[in-house]
């Protein structure tokens, strides 16, 4: 339980330091970043009026302190473009990731975790030359190059599925392959050192040995030691599958955050981009402290520690 | 007595220096050398560009537009005319300067604050890991739109922002890897006999840890130019009509109802690029260090 406590508390600093980045990014701006956002033919009265409301003119750390009192309260602030709260904004587009991620997520362990498991186990010469190759190709490909060309092909050519912004199951298919293929490849990679790692371990001489069938041996010993590092990963993966929308989004058209993100930088909306830098940070801290809490669970090591 | 080996065996004969072995392991190394003509042969179309590409990358032919490959334009043509292969070959040039720029901003960065932070420990230590800890915190791509926003989109700023987010990671690398060499006993014996810190840094861990280095900076290569390449792509880097692979692709992506061509080709070479440093990275492991587990 202490273990717990200290580290929840470890996230405070993390987050407060993000916040501070957030800041920063309009401090180093070059430039007035309200001038930026308001473009070239804004009076000045009106620029007086956003630095007033913004409370950009006040001390560093007075508006440091009342942004971060604001976000402990749930207030991100308001967008320039749209004047709608940022929150709910970013709310509106949590469900379109959350779905494009975790069924990139699913895709990628699904795939990737048993190829690995095979390859480490029944791995001949042949099949193990196919799945490295494999591997490197789901690694080095570009999933926003391989999101194009098959929508392409699925869409213009065959007419499979919707070209722009489908929102049907159908159309989550293409995106979450995208998305997903570099983690199913590093997964793959992934589970089957750590079970080759595992299966030349005196332990499981030992299983062998007691005349346990070798189904209880990978099942049992090797594969939930080889678990260890893979749940790392798979929080790792989360958070990388998440920074992964925003190229992947833009593909699809898919009315999510990391489209979100993309569009607010390029309209220089500076609430919108540090709302969704917070948010984002907040969700990715959260993870974290799931894969380490998960470690407690299966790791008896941990809570010793 | 004699004092050396030589007069021992007077006829032996010289040995193979360690690096034409190592050489030799490399060239028999099938994957790194695979990776090596890849990468290499696209570096060399980077730099002679201007003496390889048949058309001017930013020439509009408006009697030859979106035009299939044909033995005229290998590649095709996009919607203005402009010649898709000559593009590929200055996109080569673009893409990888900014790749290869922020590779060295990443790991020059690390190797600085990793050998202070490893070598000198202290206060130094503590305050460059917990500022590590607060940048691994949160997703790369993150501290990247960070950066972004607030130096604006393009392709400097990309360089910057993908160099600056790839620094702590190379920090921790070369930390651990610092860790190691300085309990060696030279460096005892080189602070025994005098030497400076960071007259040790500079002359004996430093050349100690630059393999290592090297091959952190070609495994990571990879992720670098999907990125860089990436955030082009979504309009964030390179702005047209430059030719670079990513933004090529938006443009493509806009054609892609009518020509496969325009698209197709510069995400081939991007995929081309990371897989060459990919093999390669994983041959130059291989070949110096075995056991790293990366």
């Amino acid at each position: 339980m202490a273990y717990v406590i200290r580290r929840l508390l470890m996230t405070i600093p993390v987050l407060l330091g993000v916040i501070f980045i957030t800041f920063a990014i309009i401090k180093v701006t070059p430039g007035d970043p309200v001038q930026l956002m308001l473009g070239q033919r804004a009076t000045a009265a009106r620029v007086a009026e956003l630095r007033l409301q913004l409370g950009l003119d006040d001390p560093l750390l007075v508006q440091y302190g009342r942004y971060v009192l604001n976000a402990a309260r749930g207030n991100l602030g308001t967008s320039i473009r749209s004047q709608t709260p940022v929150l709910q904004e970013i709310m509106l587009r949590v469900p379109s990731t959350l779905e494009l991620t975790t069924a990139a997520l699913l895709l990628s362990v699904l795939v990737g975790i048993p190829a690995g498991v095979i390859a480490a186990t029944h791995g001949s010469r042949v099949l193990n030359q196919v799945i490295n190759v494999l591997a490197l190709i789901g690694l080095s490909i570009p999933g926003y190059w391989l999101g194009i060309i098959s929508l392409s092909f699925f869409a213009v050519e065959l007419n499979w599925v919707s070209v722009l912004g489908g929102e049907g199951i159908k159309d989550l298919i293409l995106p979450a392959i995208a998305l997903g293929l570099p983690s199913a490849a590093l997964f793959m990679r992934l589970t089957r050192n750590t079970m080759l790692e595992a299966l030349g371990s005196d332990y499981v001489r030992t299983a062998r040995a007691k005349g346990l069938p070798d189904y209880l041996v990978v099942w049992k010993h090797v594969f939930r030691n080889a678990m260890i590092p893979i749940i790392t990963a798979l929080g790792l993966q989360t958070g990388a599958l998440l920074g992964g929308t925003v190229l992947i989004e833009s593909v699809f058209a898919r009315p999510g955050l990391g489209r979100y993100a993309v569009t607010a930088i390029l309209n220089r909306d500076f609430p919108q981009v540090q709302g969704m830098i917070l948010f984002s940070a907040v969700v990715y801290v959260v993870l974290n402290l799931i894969v380490d809490l998960t470690y407690v669970v299966i790791d008896p090591r941990v809570r010793r520690s | 007595m004699p004092d050396t080996i030589n007069e021992i065996h007077p006829n032996k004969p010289t040995q193979v220096p360690q690096r034409t072995r190592m050489l030799r392991r490399f060239v028999r190394h099938r994957g790194g050398m695979v990776g090596l003509l890849l990468f290499g042969g696209l570096l060399v179309i980077a730099i002679f560009a201007q003496q390889i590409a048949p058309y001017d990358p930013l020439a509009l032919d408006y009697h030859s537009t979106l035009q299939p490959p044909s033995p005229a334009h290998w590649f095709g043509t996009d919607d203005l005319g402009r010649d898709i292969l000559s593009r590929a070959i200055w996109g080569a040039r673009e893409s990888l300067r900014v790749a290869l720029l922020a590779s060295a901003i990443g790991i020059i960065g690390g190797l600085v604050f990793g050998l202070i932070s490893g070598y000198l420990g202290g206060w130094a230590d503590v305050l460059i890991q917990r500022i590590v800890e607060i940048m691994l915190a949160f997703p790369t791509i993150l501290l990247v739109l960070s950066i972004v926003a607030a130096l604006g989109p393009n392709l400097t700023t990309i360089l910057i922002a993908a160099g600056i987010s790839t620094i702590p990671i190379y920090i921790r690398m070369i930390r651990s890897t610092v860790l190691v060499e300085r309990e060696k006993e030279y460096i005892l014996a080189s602070v025994a006999l005098g030497a400076g810190q960071f007259g040790i840094m500079a002359r004996h861990i430093l050349p100690n840890v630059l393999s290592t280095a090297i091959i952190y900076t070609t495994l990571g290569l990879g992720g670098i130019i999907l990125a860089t390449s990436g955030l082009s792509y979504v309009g964030l880097g390179a702005q047209p009509p430059t030719p670079e692979w990513g933004a090529m692709l938006t443009e493509g992506q806009r054609l892609f109802r009518n020509a496969w061509w325009p698209a197709f080709f510069p995400g081939l070479f991007i995929f081309l690029a990371v897989v060459g440093v990919n093999l390669l990275g994983d041959g130059l492991r291989d070949l110096f260090d075995p056991n790293m587990n990366v």
